[in-house]
């Protein structure tokens, strides 16, 4: 393939990805709120188009119609760049994570990755360590104690369950031997799912990941009976539409990396030897990768809906007490498997 | 001095629960299920609640079947409304009831549906309907008159059923 040719694609790649991170993150919103109403024995928002599903865009227009306040004590400039910079980490993170396999159309073999890095995990670990500035920087700027707190509590959550979740990462590449993403799905051939050799370490990364989106049972940053809103307390309008993306596309980005690292990715175990055509095959991968995903979010919003939220020293317990031992004895295990059974 | 002896107390935690999981599918499978059970929700403008006869709704006139309210116009509901929301004036007439009222209202932004004026009342000539919808746009709007308060005593059959047993 040409220079240009290597170009157009990677656009189409982004765009494509970019666009159906933002569809998706719209949807999101919306089954949050009625898998939310439904397990509370509501019927949930069903009045904007069918079933309520032209909601998230009622939503939209009216905070893109709000207005927005910039509090006078706040650092104007900061206040600006914090949702930029989480919006920013939200969206350039899916780069790195391969949906599918090879997709052959006629002489093109397109890979169904945006950017197949030798170095994909270390890059999705940095860039959501980056998105700590984000929500740290907006209770900085806001000068508000509210947002303060809030931003304090997600710098030191997010730094400690980093720890456990870099070491339940390192679980997965002892296997896979490589940092490339596709290198660690195809790693996981057949049955060979981390899932299945390190449940432990599999249990560690997920508590860690809700811990580093934020979401509900560890959502203290936000913690709305203590903290208002917590860092985005004085963000309005299409700011606080920022946030509101980044954590959503965050939960998508959690999703996609767990099940590249825990689920096979796209693979679909067995699934050559039913000899269909490659393209029919590539795309029912696709479906799978896509399946696991939903499946994950859903039971992100489902936990969301079934647990209450920690306190903030029992947070921090676990993190420190449980999760980082745990993601510890994991390494131990695998490295017993690897030589024991010879991975 | 006080000997420190380990007593196990209900709220102790055994293993199965301090490792958590356990209960952690516990609590999901809870909302799961209840996720598929039937819901509560009424869609307000298309279905309307129907209360049951206990129900207080708005203070109405009751009409009998020859169109005259049953109202004499003795004051007293006027009397208890700790609202002070029910304004009586009373005229004479040929009937036998030989009062009548010429002026019955009612400031509903005033009423606070407490059901005074329908336990006072002796002639069963004022009760609580089943009328919740009630809007306004204007302070004018919201005093009822005579016009909106007379119903016809079949429309509240439930109510005075439910007096009759009750009061």
């Amino acid at each position: 393939m040409s220079i240009l040719e290597v170009v157009i694609f990677a656009l189409i790649k982004v765009v494509i990805i970019v666009a159906a991170m933002l569809v998706t993150v719209a949807y999101l919103v919306y089954f949050e709120r009625k898998i939310s109403a439904w397990a509370q024995n509501r019927i949930g928002p069903n009045r904007v188009g069918w079933h309520g599903s032209l909601q998230p865009f009622a939503d939209l227009f009216k905070l893109v119609l709000k207005e927005d306040i910039v509090p006078d004590k706040a650092d104007r400039k900061i206040h600006a760049l914090a949702p930029i910079i989480a919006l920013l980490v939200a969206l350039s993170t899916y780069a790195v994570i391969p949906f599918g396999p090879d997709l052959t159309i006629g002489s093109y073999t397109i890979p169904l990755v945006v950017a197949d890095v030798n170095i994909g995990v270390l890059f999705i670990l940095a860039l959501t360590s980056l998105g700590v500035y984000a929500i740290t920087l907006a209770g900085w700027s806001s000068g508000s104690k509210y947002s303060l707190l809030g931003g304090i509590r997600s710098s030191a959550q997010m730094i400690s369950y980093e720890v456990s979740m870099g070491f339940s990462v390192a679980g997965v590449l002892l296997l896979a031997g490589s940092l490339r993403p596709v290198a660690i799905v195809e790693a996981q051939y057949g049955w060979m799912w981390n899932i299945i050799l390190q449940p432990i370490g599999f249990i560690t990364f997920l508590v860690s990941a809700f811990a580093e989106t934020n979401r509900l049972p560890f959502d203290l940053p936000e913690a709305e009976p203590e903290l208002v809103g917590g860092f985005h307390t004085e963000y309005s309008s299409m700011k606080f539409a920022g946030f509101f993306l980044a954590e959503y596309a965050n939960m998508i980005i959690a999703s996609a990396f767990i099940v590249t690292l825990y689920l096979g990715g796209w693979q679909i175990p067995y699934i050559e030897k039913l000899g269909l055509p490659s393209v029919i095959e590539t795309l029912l991968c696709l479906g799978a990768f896509l399946f696991k995903m939903a499946v994950l979010l859903f039971f992100f919003i489902w936990v969301r809906w079934s647990f209450p939220r920690f306190r903030y020293d029992q947070l921090m317990n676990l993190g420190w007490k449980v999760m980082f031992p745990l993601s510890l004895i994991n390494i131990v295990w695998v490295a017993a498997l690897i030589m024991i059974f010879g991975l | 001095m006080e000997t420190k002896t380990k007593r196990r107390r209900i709220k102790d935690l055994n293993f199965w629960e301090k490792i958590y999981i356990p209960e952690l599918i516990k609590g999901l499978s809870l909302t799961l299920r209840t996720m598929f059970k039937p819901k509560f929700t009424m869609e307000y403008p298309e279905v309307k609640f129907d209360p049951p006869g206990s129900y207080r709704g708005r203070p109405v006139l009751v009409q009998e079947e020859n169109g005259v309210e049953r109202c004499v116009a003795c004051g007293l509901c006027s009397r208890v409304c700790p609202a002070l929301a029910i304004e009586v004036q009373a005229a004479e007439t040929e009937l036998e009831k030989e009062r009548y009222p010429e002026k019955f209202e009612i400031n509903m932004i005033r009423c606070i549906f407490c059901g005074f004026c329908e336990e006072v009342c002796p002639e069963e000539a004022i009760v609580m309907s089943k009328d919740y919808e009630l809007a306004f746009t204007n302070r004018e709007e919201a005093i009822y008159g005579k016009d909106k308060l007379l119903v016809p005593v079949k429309n509240l059959q439930d109510r005075i059923d439910f007096l009759r047993q009750y009061k």
